[in-house]
């Protein structure tokens, strides 16, 4: 095996292990919570006697957090995730009808952020001390400062554009980076010589600065994705947006064993998934 | 800078002595409830009006303030010791700890940590006494924030466990933990200070998310958070409403001007 190919398997390898630790966690953690025993269901009295064994027996299943994990895994591996106990539903149909409702969302977000910080982190570098640097600064300290669901809940009262929130969340997150990587890229001496010979900025920019800065650039696209889907949860909680973040708060408040543990697992297969190929990318 | 700083210092400083004193003054209760004036406009008896069961806004903003700064910054302290020790350990020790640790913080940092917080923060009970929940909130931060400190600890013990002075302690028969607690720690002082001032406006906005999605200290114990849920109700957003919203930009705003780089970590 070469040594990129090996390279590779270790690090697909690592992930795996993660996904693995993380669900088995999440499952654990979930498990040992108060209140995991009880079931609303035995207190309807309409229940008959088979019914509630039924219930009981479902959830002896998932008492024993290995026996669970491993069964949960094996369907998996089969495409079943299960059901979802409070909504009653397939969790595999429940993510694949939220999934368009979060990945527009995140898209929309991590474009807009992005555009928004790369091309005010631009100005700011080139008008250093002009007013659209500074507003520029002001805004994305402002917006910094600002919890992401008090920006969702105003935006939305307002009747304000909800897509726009998540680009707004990540905008003051990645505005400082970019301008410090882009501050740093063009105080490079190659650089510094290409503007002496008077090269065009755009040729200066997409030739000799964005080369130099895009390692970066990818490393911070990878971490952006979670950030994302951060920002996603309270805007789709708050928002009432179908969408996975708004899932995950559901089952996080109703204990949803399954759908928690599975939602764990595809987030974090996803963000390590975005890390890893934005430093393949990098490198 | 230095100037944006000492300000800095100068209003958080204010913020905190003044939210410290108002617990002294008689008579003045955030819990307590004046059911003659519901909702009632900011006057000069209620400067920023009452709430819906009737009770002083400015008084559970001071109150709010008290508990979110003292509590967050307790928060951070907490999730820098267990980041001292976990990160501190797995790069003194390295080998296997480490490798796990590093597994361990992977994970941890790969999560979308208002995701991590909310199945958490579910997982424990939700109709709770209003002190157990506060506590919880808190306690739930500190024990999720660590990874973030253990990383930069693990690397900075890394760099200093090969160097001379730790050599030369060794060499004259120094025990580890010696080592590690009197001669590598106290060098860490820099970055555990600035991880401690990264850590506090992390976790004042992520209680400010808790508190929107319910999933902080319970009724009638304010929180930031809690207070910022007023904004939810159409009806409650009037200019007074705003005030939690002015106190949260301000504290963090404070707080990144504090911070050596700026808080761009927040």
């Amino acid at each position: 095996m070469t040594p990129g190919l090996s390279n590779l398997a270790r690090k697909l390898a690592a992930i795996g292990a993660t996904v693995l630790l993380g669900g088995l966690l999440t499952a654990a953690l979930v498990r040992m919570s108060p209140g995991f025993d009880s079931d609303e269901r035995l207190l309807d009295t309409r229940l008959a006697r088979d019914s509630q064994a039924a219930a009981r027996a479902e959830h002896a299943a998932n008492s024993n957090i290995v026996r669970f994990y491993a069964h949960h895994l094996a369907g998996m591996l089969h495409g079943d995730l299960g059901e979802s106990p409070s909504l009653r539903r397939p969790i595999a149909e429940l993510i694949t009808q939220r999934l368009p409702v979060t990945a527009e969302l995140m898209a929309f977000g991590i474009v807009g952020g992005w555009l928004s910080a790369l091309s005010l982190a631009l100005a700011a570098v080139a008008f250093r001390r002009g007013i659209a640097a500074r507003t520029a600064s002001i805004f994305s300290t402002f917006l910094l400062c600002l919890p992401p669901a008090a920006l969702a809940v105003l935006i939305f009262t307002w009747g304000g554009p909800v897509r726009i929130i998540v680009a707004l969340v990540l905008f003051p997150r990645l505005f400082d980076y970019c301008r410090n990587l882009l501050e740093d890229a063009y105080a490079r001496p190659h650089i510094l010589m290409a503007r002496a010979k008077g090269l065009a900025p755009a040729r200066i920019f997409f030739r000799h600065v964005l080369p130099t800065a895009a390692p970066q650039f990818l490393a911070l696209a990878g971490v952006s994705v979670s950030m994302a889907f951060g920002a996603c949860i309270p805007v789709e909680t708050l928002c009432d947006l179908p969408g996975i973040g708004q899932l995950a708060w559901q089952a996080a408040i109703a204990r949803d064993l399954p759908v928690l543990v599975s939602l764990t697992m595809m987030i974090t297969i996803v963000t390590l998934l975005c890390n890893s190929a934005s430093d393949q990318a990098a490198v | 800078m230095k100037r944006y700083r000492t300000t800095a210092w100068i209003v958080l400083a204010v913020i905190l002595v003044l939210s410290l004193a108002a617990s002294f003054v008689p008579g003045w209760s955030y819990k307590e409830q004046h059911r003659e004036f519901i909702n009632a406009s900011p006057s000069l008896h209620f400067l920023l009006g009452t709430d819906a069961l009737g009770r002083d806004r400015l008084a559970r903003l001071v109150c709010a303030t008290r508990i979110s700064l003292l509590l967050a910054a307790a928060a951070a302290m907490g999730a820098l010791i267990l980041a001292a020790i976990v990160g501190g350990m797995a790069g003194y020790l390295g080998g296997g700890f480490d490798r796990a640790t590093v597994r361990a913080i992977d994970l941890m940092l790969s999560l979308p940590w208002l995701f991590l917080l909310i199945a958490a923060r579910a997982l424990l009970p939700l109709d709770a006494s209003p002190e157990t929940s506060l506590l919880v909130t808190y306690f739930l931060l500190a024990l999720l924030g660590w990874a973030a400190p253990a990383r930069v600890v693990r690397a900075g013990v890394r760099g200093f466990r090969q160097s001379d002075f730790v050599l030369q302690a060794r060499a004259l028969g120094c025990p580890e933990t010696r080592v590690l607690v009197r001669h590598i720690l106290p060098n860490l002082r820099p970055i555990l200070l600035a991880q401690f001032w990264t850590s506090i406006p992390i976790f004042i906005l992520a209680e400010a998310n808790l508190g929107f999605l319910g999933l902080s200290a319970s009724e009638p114990f304010p929180t930031w958070g809690n207070l910022l849920r007023d904004l939810q109700s159409p009806l409650m957003v009037r200019p007074e409403a705003f005030a939690p919203v002015a106190a949260v930009v301000l504290a963090v705003l404070c707080f990144k001007f504090i911070t050596p780089w700026g808080g761009s970590q927040v």
